[in-house]
């Protein structure tokens, strides 16, 4: 058993930021991480990163409310104000300090930060570092850990969180190269292991992006929010889902259909390919679904060729890159071949503004978090800002948290209890003989998620999607596990998550079926307008361990100054 | 439907009745006319042999993740396509001169350990701006290529300069120092210049160039390390220089 003050489960962006807001304030904090920190999937974020800096010429009366205001707007406002609002505020910090941290930004020949235009936004607000901004910010919180000597557990699979009387007291982690089961007790925990995005078969995500502690808070109690609202970026390479920034776009890029029309000027006749991703995505579908997809196949071109082959090795070398190594097209030479594809999770884990579950002693930021920021729908530029003002608020709140608590010591019996029912369900696995293939039925969720639960939803796909979910629930009882090796069991991993992959694929699924309206990514065709009489609420879905599927409830949104209104761009 | 012979290197040093390395064949089979390697690794773990321990991550050759020796090459798996090998046999091994720890799971804790001993972090010593520090277009460029690394370790791997002094920083560790060293934020100074102007450090890279060779990202981890020695050489001589 280890114990530390804190534990932060997740070593991307939003996690990296907690643990060093904790260590910065003198708390011992962990960070516990199924990869090494430096290959989280935050480092695959490509276009930017938003803040009012207002260092584009025509960005100069550009402000933190206009920031606040389009993701708002962007978020069909189901947004909660107050946190779009304390989102955008500290954005400008965030920029600035992760500069003085060394990252690598792009720049405008003044040595300013460059910025450039991204969907959604009035402004061209959206700071980068080529199209790799994830990447060097990932690796400048990686430095600032190592300079920090913040403790970290690499290859940790963290599987289960230990509750005592309600409260978090640490976690169960596989030590993947040590092969065992470890406790690691804490005063509070913080999870930050980023989206659910694999739950789909056409995702832009990593292979580790599984929703791996969205489900286990949801398991011990914790309600997930907002989770019917999936985004579909509308640009991932046609035959792997990779994603091809939207700065390809910000930087002048055309959307082309098999006609050769630029056909954006139909649906979003102002902003063009910069329109929000809900809408750019349902158009490329649209377009596609009547037949004028390119040769009459299942995808639309993104053209940049008239950008020029200097600019795009300069703005894009990255998405020029994985075209050529995963479609076989060179972008200066030909256009991209894009399909719209599962790219963020606006819902997650239940937050205040300060990162706080309902749990007392569990924080939660980022991807895997609702604060809510991004209500229905994400603007681009928004995800890697959320998750270091998040990351850096939730460390705040942490260390405040500490300072309440009169009795440090967590349950020494509960941990150790907790460890051993992991143990002993893994020996069940191990002893069984399983009928049922796990990797079946992932390939049969995942496709059933891209099929049900898409861009364009109806009642009749989605009940139908449901029965194929609970199906699957039912036949993972099924599963056995096929090797007992306990050093880098990756079949062990893969077997273990999926069933609580399921059980986020039906929040999705019953939250969608509920929500009798169209909001932001979320668009019914048998209800195809907002409905903010019976709507304007977000979802919370808590775990039924004896029945199959959410008990879901309602939240008010908080309002603001900004207005409802209907969107248009 | 195709298939394709994958020849993998297995070993598992804690297994008490087949400690030893030794090589299996799998047939994978798919669909279309793409896999990458990592797909077919993917295929065998699930169809075909579940013991099977490989690293990965994103799947789009920005983690770092799956560096491996494959037919003859450091390559990540998930950018590989088998059908750019152009070969009957996709012969898969953990990258070597590495400790093993399983199949395909090398241990990184030493390559780390360099990479912390360089301070990879921007040093500043004045008070931070209230805003961005400037800095040209020109110098931001000077770091895009040493920030491109994804840490995935196979230009250390296949550094003989390393292979014949474990206390080598190797080339990724140097690359880093060369990152912030040429910085123009950086007020390191000499703080750093002890932990890389030495024996372990850039006079024990020979040019032999493996490093740029193995690069899945085609980064040039050597003319880093040519620059620090000239920096080197520079701050030696006149005292005042950067």
């Amino acid at each position: 058993m280890i114990h530390h003050d804190v534990i932060v489960v997740g070593g991307g962006l939003s996690g990296l930021r907690a643990a060093i807001e904790a260590k910065r304030a003198g708390v011992d904090v962990a960070i516990l991480s199924q990869v090494h920190p430096c290959r989280s999937h935050s480092g695959a974020a490509q276009g930017g990163i938003n803040a009012a800096l207002g260092n584009h010429p025509d960005g100069a009366d550009d402000t933190w409310e206009k920031h606040a205001f389009d993701t708002t707007k962007g978020g069909d406002y189901l947004v909660d104000q107050d946190a779009a609002i304390q989102m955008a505020k500290d954005a400008i910090g965030i920029i600035y300090e992760m500069d003085h941290w060394g990252c690598l930004f792009s720049r405008f020949n003044d040595g300013r930060i460059a910025q450039r235009p991204f969907g959604g936004a009035g402004f061209p607000r959206c700071c980068y570092g080529l199209d790799k901004t994830g990447h060097y910010l990932l690796h400048t919180l990686v430095e600032q850990a190592y300079r920090l000597q913040i403790k970290m557990y690499v290859e940790q699979y963290v599987a289960k969180l230990i509750v005592h009387d309600g409260v978090c007291q640490g976690v169960v982690t596989y030590d993947m190269i040590h092969g065992g089961f470890e406790s690691f007790t804490a005063n509070a925990v913080v999870i930050a292991t980023g989206g659910a995005g694999r739950t789909y078969s056409n995702s832009t995500n990593s292979i580790i992006s599984t929703g791996s502690g969205m489900f286990m808070a949801y398991h011990a109690g914790v309600p997930l929010k907002d989770m019917e609202f999936v985004q579909f970026h509308p640009t991932g390479l046609f035959t792997t889902n990779i994603l091809m920034t939207e700065g390809a776009r910000g930087e002048g890029g055309y959307l082309v259909n098999g006609l050769g029309e630029r056909f954006m000027e139909k649906y979003a006749p102002k902003f063009m390919e910069l329109a929000p991703r809900d809408i750019t995505a349902r158009s490329i579908q649209t377009e596609i679904n009547e037949g004028r997809g390119v040769n009459g196949q299942g995808y639309v071109h993104l053209d940049l060729r008239h950008l020029g082959a200097e600019k795009i090795l300069e703005r894009l070398p990255g998405i020029r890159d994985l075209a050529i190594h995963f479609e076989g097209v060179d972008p200066i030479e030909e256009p991209i071949p894009v399909v719209p594809s599962q790219h963020y999770w606006m819902g997650g884990i239940d937050t205040n503004v300060d990162g706080a579950t309902p749990m007392p002693g569990l924080y939660a930021a980022g991807e895997c978090a609702c604060v809510s920021v991004h209500g229905a729908n994400r603007l681009g530029g928004n995800s890697l800002l959320e998750t270091i003002v998040f990351g850096r608020r939730a460390g705040a709140d942490v260390v405040r948290y500490l300072e309440t608590l009169t009795d440090k010591r967590p349950n020494a019996r509960t941990a150790f209890a907790t460890a051993q029912l992991m143990e002993q369900m893994i020996d069940e696995l191990g002893a069984k003989n399983g009928t049922e293939n796990v990797y079946v039925l992932r390939a049969e969720m995942t496709e059933t998620m891209k099929e049900h639960y898409g861009l364009f939803r109806d009642e009749a796909t989605m009940k139908a999607g449901i029965e194929k979910l609970l199906s699957i629930k039912e036949r993972v009882k099924n599963v056995g596990l096929r090797w007992t090796g306990r050093v880098f069991n990756v079949d062990m991993i893969r077997t273990v998550e999926f069933e609580g992959m399921v059980d986020l694929a039906l929040c999705v699924a019953e939250g969608a079926l509920a929500r009798t309206e169209s909001r932001g990514a979320h668009f019914r065709t048998d209800h195809n307008t907002r409905d903010d009489v019976n709507w304007l609420k977000h979802t919370l879905a808590y775990y039924r361990p004896d029945t199959p599927g959410p008990r879901l409830d309602a939240k008010p949104v908080t309002l603001g100054p900004f207005e409802l209104q209907e969107r248009k761009y | 439907m195709s298939d394709i012979k994958f020849r993998l290197k297995r070993q598992d040093p804690r297994d008490k009745e087949n400690p030893e390395a030794h090589w299996e064949e799998y047939t994978v089979k798919y669909e279309g006319e793409n896999l990458t390697v990592l797909e077919g690794l993917f295929y065998i773990q699930e169809s075909l042999d579940p013991s099977l321990s490989f690293r990965y991550g994103c799947g789009q050759s920005i983690c770092g993740s799956c560096a491996m020796y494959i037919n003859g090459a450091y390559r990540l798996a998930c950018q590989t396509n088998v059908k750019h090998l152009a070969a009957d046999v996709i012969t898969v091994a953990p990258m070597p001169h590495l400790p093993l720890i399983k199949d395909m799971i090398v241990d990184m804790d030493d390559f780390f350990a360099k990479y912390e001993q360089i301070k990879p972090w921007l040093i500043r010593n004045s008070p931070d701006p209230e805003k961005e520090l400037i800095q040209s277009a020109k110098d931001a460029k000077k770091i895009e290529m040493p920030s491109d690394c994804i840490l995935c370790g196979s230009c250390y791997s296949s550094c003989p300069s390393a292979w014949g002094e474990e206390n080598y920083l190797g080339p990724a560790a140097l690359l880093k120092a060369y990152r912030f060293e040429v910085d123009t934020r950086d007020e390191a100074g000499r703080e750093r210049m002890p932990d890389w102007d030495n024996e372990r450090g850039v006079y024990r890279c020979h040019t032999i160039m493996n490093c740029v060779e193995a690069c899945p990202k085609e980064l040039n981890p050597t003319e880093g390390i040519e620059w620090l020695k000239r920096a080197a050489v520079r701050r030696k001589v006149f005292r005042r220089a950067k």
